[in-house]
């Protein structure tokens, strides 16, 4: 918004998960992120491309048996080295997340109101009626109809939107100034998909939240987002402002994801552009580029070196040591 | 169509959610097998507490005259036993041991139990490997077995056959408890409300407690039952109550003698166990398929 520094800054991010007999997964392998206030990131990758697990790290959510390295700066705090204590005061209080599937993130034992009030009251120590009136508030804030009745509802009484309203009215119970939103439209029919956006993308403007939000949908983290990252094997390969990179893009995965989108233009019975072969296997991958084994335009360089982030415009970049040839093939 | 479109926008409003346990029992109340079952319990439990201001006759007052009579004998409503003292009397009073000893140990194994369960389900790890795999060789015993095994090492006594009926069912709830707990903790409103702030203490007292206690409570309920027989079976056997105490078990055990002569006299404290053992059997089962209906 202003000048003011990044809120989030994310420094060569790794995370490993033992996975059984001393080996291990490199989940995400070097991650560089950051996010001013007020803006909207979309991490856009294909399932195990290290998007959920870069967007858990944030909040240290992760299992036991996960390794980390690198540096995650959060409105100035250190978050891998934070101590438990402050780690429950930090969650919620300055960063808060959103899920996927709003009907397994709400709690059916407990009126939706409830729990949004023990959120508030855990943070702030203000009384209950306090509290649900400020779940009252946040209800009407994100449009639930009759607002003062559904409070009383149990998540099984709600519909799927409403349900992600309410998740969405948690999320922000306590004045976040970060928001995660895990794949928020997934798990929503196409109707409510974009209603939900409309009004995530309305509170973040309102309220000068920052964002990340997490999808494999191009199309919502175009309508969502100013900055995309796109990751492919737990690295990102390509980011940007939005419309530079689904204009401009440089890296061929990203110039694939393009090309296999179901477009309006597309005649019927034509068949879908797809990216041959299939996501890579964290556990072997290959020692260049990852994804070398897929792309059209590979030589025998990116097979050997990772490559680095190439500045290809404003803002823009693309880990591809074959950018300019790749952007003239497949674009044309 | 200009008829749709001309009607008054229907207006739905929002119902104010009925409590959980309100929907439970309205549908259980619906049940007609749970109610009955529901009924014969409170009747029986009823009798056995109101049992000095109901029952017709002293259920220690015996008389060696009156020995062994059938069923309509006067004065002997549902005859006389092997002492010569009022079955019906004894029946009602006899419902004050075995009802207490069938709730109380599984009460105690339903704290003990359900402790030691959701805090391995919660921890998880190898806390949670080693607390399964000791209750693990409580299993290797038949209930039945073991009972009498601890009653007998225990001594003989009320006390202690009700602790050694808690040693036999903490392992079950204990494993129900864990199981319920392990799938809980891997739900989403779980990440949920640790992505709010809470500590384990409150994840555990919120989410785990509330979603946990119902299925674990329905399996304790099924218990009741299970924990009266072999509370009877005790006795039985000379293991739990003494004589001359009025308890079904007890009972069965001395009028035993009487099959030939007085058979059906003899059968009654086993059909009260039997009565009283399948009404909680169909109470838990018409309450869990009550509580099923969740989401």
């Amino acid at each position: 918004m202003n000048g003011a520094g990044p809120i989030v800054d994310v420094k060569q991010l790794t995370v490993d998960f033992a996975t059984g007999g001393g080996a291990s997964v490199r989940a995400v392998a070097g991650v560089d992120l950051t996010l001013k206030p007020g803006e909207t990131l979309a991490l856009l990758g294909e399932s195990g491309s290290g998007k959920s697990v870069t967007l858990r790290a944030l909040m240290r959510l992760h299992p036991k048996s996960a390794r980390f390295g690198g540096s995650v700066n959060v409105d100035g705090r250190d978050i891998l080295a934070m101590p438990a204590g402050d780690l429950a005061r930090y969650r919620g209080k300055i960063v808060s997340m959103i899920f996927q599937d709003p009907g397994l993130a709400l709690d059916p034992v407990y009126r939706v109101g409830d729990q949004i009030a023990e959120a508030v009251m855990r943070h702030e120590g203000i009384s209950r009626a306090e509290a649900r009136k400020r779940a009252l508030g946040l209800f009407e804030r994100v449009r639930i109809p009759s607002p003062d009745r559904r409070l009383d509802n149990y998540p099984h009484e709600m519909s799927g939107g409403m349900r992600q309203r309410a998740m969405i009215a948690l999320a922000l119970a306590c004045r976040p100034k970060v928001l995660l939103a895990d794949e928020p439209t997934t798990a929503l029919d196409a109707t409510v998909q974009i209603q939900v956006l409309l009004l995530l993308r309305e509170l973040q403007r309102e309220l000068g939240l920052a964002v990340i939000f997490v999808t494999h949908d191009i199309g919502v983290a175009v309508e969502v987002a100013d900055r995309i990252a796109v990751m492919y094997g737990g690295r990102i390969v390509e980011t940007g402002p939005c419309a530079d990179v689904i204009r401009n893009a440089a890296h061929p995965y990203t110039l694939g994801l393009l090309a296999s989108r179901t477009g309006h233009g597309a005649a019927k019975g034509s068949r879908l552009v797809t990216i041959p072969g299939s996501p890579p296997d964290l556990t072997n991958l290959p020692p260049g580029c990852s994804f070398s084994p897929r792309c059209p335009r590979a030589i025998e360089a990116c097979r050997q070196i990772v490559p680095p982030l190439v500045v290809t415009g404003p803002g823009h970049a693309a880990a591809c040591i074959r950018v300019d040839a790749a952007s003239v093939a497949l674009s044309a | 169509m200009s008829a749709i479109a001309d009607s008054p926008p229907v207006v739905v409003l929002a119902q104010a959610g009925k409590g959980y346990w309100a929907s439970v029992w309205s549908r259980l109340i619906k049940d007609k097998v749970a109610m009955t079952a529901l009924a014969v319990i409170l009747v029986i439990v009823l009798a056995a507490i109101f049992a000095p201001y109901i029952a017709p006759a002293d259920p220690f007052k015996g008389s060696m005259l009156r020995r062994l009579k059938p069923i309509g004998f006067p004065g002997y409503p549902l005859g006389g036993d092997e002492l010569g003292r009022d079955m019906l009397t004894r029946l009602i009073y006899g419902g004050r041991l075995s009802i207490f000893m069938g709730v109380l140990p599984v009460l105690c194994a339903f704290v003990v139990g359900s402790s030691i369960g959701i805090f391995a389900g919660y921890v998880g790890g190898w806390i949670n490997t080693l607390l399964m795999r000791i209750i693990d060789v409580f299993f290797a015993f038949p209930s039945v077995l073991l009972a009498i095994a601890l009653s007998g090492a225990l001594g003989a006594g009320i006390l202690n056959s009700i602790v050694s009926l808690t040693i036999v069912f903490v392992p079950q709830i204990a494993r129900v408890a864990e199981a319920v707990t392990t799938q809980i903790r891997t739900r989403d409103y779980v990440e949920a409300a640790r992505v709010s702030g809470a500590g384990a203490f409150t994840i555990v007292r919120m989410h785990v407690l509330g979603n946990v206690l119902g299925p674990i409570f329905v399996f304790s309920t099924s218990l009741i039952s299970v924990s009266m027989i072999l509370a009877a079976g005790l006795s039985f056997l000379g293991l739990g109550v003494k004589p001359p105490e009025a308890e079904w078990g007890l009972m069965l055990n001395t009028l035993r003698t009487a099959i030939y002569s007085q058979p059906l006299v003899a059968a009654l404290p086993g059909l009260m166990i039997f009565m009283v053992s399948i009404s909680f059997n169909l109470f838990s089962d018409g309450l869990r398929s009550a509580m099923e209906v969740k989401q």
